[in-house]
């Protein structure tokens, strides 16, 4: 199956690189020196993985040859600009969508007509130069059909992800383990980027660990109401990557650090206005979303 | 009549230096920073900008040359206010002790030390400029009222009379609680929503959703606040709009805001934290102010 991985951030470059050693993989990125930078050099992977890919890059789809697979992996606030430019093009291909939060599926969807795959991915990494990423975290990637695609679909994603050295599980209907992960994310980044506090043990004790806890409990009712049965609970998540003691710094608090803009609209946004069309109360879950735009808002 | 203002910082500065103007008043200051007590011995207490004044009076950093008080006027940041006056306590033997801190908490510290309590809420702001020179930022009332039925309403109208003659207008009233409670939600409600985005008190007001949510606060504090039978002197939501106008406080950072900004502790634990604790004595829920507690608090274990 070959691949063309569209936005090369973090998990984007994860992806493309280990993929490369399995299979054709070629990379639509928005900057010019940013291709030709990864055509001359290649993909250098280190920390769990150690290793430099040979891949194709490309600013225009019309540069890349037609692949079997695309996987959108731009951040959530490039997705927009990146599904544009993808209208009209890899028609044959399937896409499957890696952003968090909802509703990334929805904004690909609106661009063409590709079978489209659903997915959301615990793998971390820190991304040190156009042409380098260290892979941290070796967490999953969990695949599931969104449009027209099938179960067997996701399996087959999942299989080559595995056999090129990630780890992927394929589900049936992933919205149960899409919702684990918003929930825990809304709440972790929003908090993490207020406080200013890396994902560590005060997560899971008093006070903050209450707070962290009722951001939940108003999270699980939203995706009750969403008729959605959770996958993981949320707040086991939490207390579980707390003890492993790592202290990561939540994307969201890494973006407010550096004044950049957050992904609170997919992420925090998309819960607050699920709950809400639902009729459900999350008083919590709205202040954290109001707060961390606030604080977007101060940059200027 | 003899007066120490206890934590002598820029609103202590205010009291201290206005009563020092009167011929009736021996003004003393207790604080812990020396070279701002040694500048007010040398040189006076000096007020620049809403008005210009200068006080004469005796200022300290050791609390065992205190004489007997008739007032203190305690003005330490909250956090400090039991160390400050337990140092102090021995001076108002025969004396009351008024707070004009923010907060709410603060009379039952004192009174653990001293026999009469004034409660008090005060308007003015300024900032310390360097020893010796506190900026008068803004003029405001004061009010102050009986803790409990030790202090007689007769001795907080002479405390109040001699601050109003100093220049510091103040009203005593039989119940306090009222312009306290407007003032402690006031802050509760916005200084931690400052801290927490960076944004100054206008623009936090002009978004929207960011006005529900100190509007959520503000409902809280007002249940808790009638939970316990007191009458708010005005709705605090008027005094937030009033403050976002571009004349009267739009830009400016709320002084969380600026403790954060300094990484020193901040008060919450007497804002929001007080609100819920207040809250659960009289079984009314304050999640909101609880979650900006808790926030708040995570940001200074982030230091």
């Amino acid at each position: 199956m070959t691949v063309c991985i569209a936005g090369a951030g973090t998990i984007g470059s994860l992806l493309a690189a280990h993929l490369a050693r399995v299979t054709d993989v070629s990379v639509l990125v928005r900057r010019e020196e940013h291709a030709r930078a990864l055509n001359e050099k290649g993909l250098r992977v280190s920390g769990r993985s150690d290793f430099t890919a040979r891949l194709t890059a490309a600013t225009d789809p019309a540069d890349l040859p037609v692949p079997e697979l695309v996987i959108v992996a731009s951040k959530g606030n490039d997705l927009e600009g990146i599904a544009a430019r993808l209208e009209g093009e890899f028609v044959g291909a399937t896409v499957m969508t890696i952003q968090n939060g909802l509703g990334a599926e929805e904004v690909v969807a609106r661009r063409g007509a590709w079978p489209l795959l659903s997915s959301v991915t615990f793998m971390s990494g820190t991304r040190h130069s156009d042409t380098h990423v260290e892979y941290v975290l070796d967490t999953a990637t969990w695949i599931g059909p969104f449009r027209e695609t099938s179960p067997a679909d996701a399996r087959r994603v999942a299989e080559l992800i595995v056999s090129a050295g990630l780890k992927a599980e394929a589900f049936d209907d992933l919205r149960p383990a899409q919702w684990s992960k918003l929930i825990f994310n809304a709440t972790v980044n929003g908090v993490a980027a207020l406080t200013g506090l890396a994902h560590d043990t005060h997560f899971a004790e008093p006070p903050l660990g209450e707070l962290v806890h009722e951001l939940m409990d108003e999270g699980k009712a939203a995706a009750t109401a969403a008729g959605v049965e959770l996958g993981e609970d949320p707040w086991e998540m939490n207390v579980l990557a707390t003890q492993r003691g790592a202290r990561h710094s939540p994307s969201m608090l890494e973006d407010v650090r550096a004044r950049r803009p957050t992904e609170v609209e997919l992420i925090n946004g998309s819960l607050v206005r699920s709950a809400q069309a639902n009729g459900v109360a999350v008083p919590l879950q709205e202040a954290i979303y109001a707060l961390v735009r606030g604080k977007e808002a101060s940059y200027s | 009549v003899r007066i120490c203002v206890v934590g002598c910082g820029a609103v202590g500065s205010l009291f201290a230096a206005n009563l020092a103007q009167l011929d009736d008043v021996e003004v003393w200051a207790y604080d812990a920073a020396q070279p701002h007590v040694d500048a007010i011995n040398a040189g006076g207490l000096r007020l620049s900008g809403a008005g210009d004044v200068v006080g004469r009076l005796r200022a300290t950093t050791d609390a065992s040359t205190l004489p007997p008080c008739d007032y203190g006027i305690v003005a330490t940041k909250a956090m400090h206010t039991e160390a400050a006056v337990a140092a102090t306590a021995h001076a108002f033997a025969d004396g009351s002790v008024a707070t004009v801190q923010n907060g709410i908490g603060n009379e039952e510290t004192l009174k653990r030390h001293v026999e009469r309590v004034i409660r008090g809420t005060t308007f003015p702001a300024g900032k310390l400029l360097e020893p010796g020179h506190v900026q008068w930022d803004v003029k405001g009332d004061t009010t102050l009222g009986p803790y409990d039925d030790r202090t007689p309403l007769d001795v907080v109208e002479r405390l109040a009379d001699a601050c109003t003659r100093g220049g510091m207008p103040t009203t005593a009233v039989a119940d306090a609680r009222g312009p306290q409670w407007r003032k402690v939600i006031f802050n509760a409600s916005t200084n931690p929503i400052g801290a927490l985005t960076g944004l100054a008190h206008g623009p936090v007001c002009e978004r929207p959703d960011l006005r529900a949510l100190v509007s959520g606060l503000v409902e809280e504090g007002k249940a808790v606040a009638a939970a316990q039978g007191i009458e708010l002197d005005a709705d605090p939501e008027e005094l937030i709009d009033h403050a976002a106008k571009p004349e009267v406080a739009y830009g400016h950072k709320a002084s969380m805001l600026q403790d954060v900004e300094a990484k020193r502790q901040t008060e919450i634990d007497y804002l929001n934290g007080g609100i819920v604790r207040f809250g659960r004595e009289h079984d009314v829920p304050t999640p909101l102010n609880q979650a900006i507690w808790a926030l708040v608090k995570g940001v200074e274990a982030s230091w």
